[in-house]
């Protein structure tokens, strides 16, 4: 129940791209096009569990007990980014079909705050390794939720007749702005 | 002389990291809630930025291309942890205001963006008249955002009272959502602002 808690928690209650702004770089830039935003969701979401996985090992196996805590910041980025591209020299060797879908957005994910962050706040949080599994497959359930809905909007979009300095960027912060607010009526859901 | 002047002020206006490139917006939303964490946010970042681009540029002709992107994310961490440690110790209250978003800075696309596409190809004086420009840039920017939710979220400004009991703060401005929708029509007017700016300068070299 516990775990239930929490994974819903993060898909929704918690949305981390509309509650703690985390992501948005991908979030604005992917989101013009349905397809392309439900890939890229699932690639965060892969790519998050795993190097929450091997963040979470690194951090209390050697981190802790070595007392180098300090320089937590700068091990995670560096491992996610040569954990990203070993993951891309895997994929382009083994399955060309799947590198084809995800290659470009598997370097855009390499250094990003939204995949850096989940194992951070799983590690300051001293969740558990099952925990912060859990965590990071609804952080990326959700953000895969968030954009998913903002493509779906945006191409919609495309029809609207939008005021000429508000086109592109501008009038997708203001969408997202109202799923936002759409989002505050889950606050109340799980306390 | 002339052209430090011109890499360090397009970092303001024309190539405003925010309002115009839209790079590294998390922080943008995220801390902006109050004018004083905004304003340390930016401060952070213009230090690491310009640092970040002078060890760049001194270090561009010993670097392998090949490693040179894990390179400069290593040089930004360094210097990211500094700050962390630094403002730990001198301001404990305001690095648990900033939290995540502080080390958060590392991945920061616009840091990277700027040491990939000029520090790595100039001397060290512009690479530092860059790095502060563009780092300037987003220092404004956050603080304007944050002195707006501030004000129409709270009726202060930096802690202090400006606005009256008679002012019956809508809490939206304070949440994510009124965030979002603020930066989308500054966006906007930004832009308005840049394009009258052009327009200006046009005339002004027909002339």
């Amino acid at each position: 129940m516990e775990y239930f808690t929490l994974f819903m928690g993060a898909v929704v209650v918690n949305n981390f791209v509309l509650t703690k702004f985390l992501g948005l770089c991908i979030f604005f830039g992917v989101s013009k096009n349905l397809s392309a935003s439900a890939g890229m969701g699932i690639a965060v979401t892969a790519v998050m569990v795993m190097s929450s996985a091997l963040a979470w090992l690194i951090y209390n196996f050697i981190l802790l007990p070595f007392g180098l805590t300090f320089m937590t910041t700068a091990v995670f980025v560096l491992l996610i980014a040569s954990f990203v591209q070993l993951l891309e020299m895997v994929i382009k060797k083994y399955s060309p079909a799947l590198y084809n879908m995800w290659g470009i957005y598997l370097l855009l994910i390499a250094t990003n705050c939204i995949v850096l962050s989940i194992p951070l706040i799983n590690v300051e949080s001293s969740y558990g390794f099952l925990y912060s599994l859990v965590n990071a497959v609804g952080s990326g359930l959700g953000f895969a939720l968030a954009i998913v809905l903002m493509a779906s909007c945006r191409e919609k979009l495309r029809l609207a007749d939008v005021p000429k300095p508000l086109e592109g960027i501008g009038i997708a912060f203001i969408i997202a702005g109202m799923l936002a607010l759409s989002f505050l009526g889950f606050s109340g859901m799980i306390g | 002389m002339n052209s430090l002047w011109s890499e360090f002020k397009k970092g303001i206006i024309a190539e405003n990291p925010i309002f115009v490139l839209a790079l590294s917006l998390c922080p943008a939303l995220a801390v902006t809630s109050s004018a004083t964490t905004s304003l340390t946010m930016g401060l952070s970042v213009m230090f690491v930025i310009t640092m970040n681009n002078c060890v760049v540029s001194l270090i561009r002709n010993v670097v392998n291309p090949k490693v040179r992107v894990p390179v400069y994310i290593t040089s930004i961490a360094t210097i990211v942890t500094v700050v962390q440690l630094a403002l730990q110790a001198y301001a404990p209250a305001l690095y648990d205001a900033l939290g995540i978003y502080l080390a958060l800075i590392v991945v920061f696309a616009i840091i990277l963006a700027r040491a990939e596409s000029f520090a790595s190809k100039h001397t060290l004086i512009p690479s530092f008249f860059d790095g502060l420009g563009m780092g300037v840039g987003f220092c404004v920017a956050l603080v304007i955002i944050g002195v707006l939710r501030e004000l129409f979220g709270a009726g202060s400004i930096f802690g202090v009272k400006l606005l009256g009991d008679w002012y019956n703060a809508p809490l939206i401005m304070i949440l994510p959502a009124g965030g979002f929708m603020l930066i989308g029509y500054l966006i906007g007017g930004w832009k308005m602002l840049v394009q009258h700016m052009e327009k200006k300068e046009a005339e002004r070299s027909e002339a």
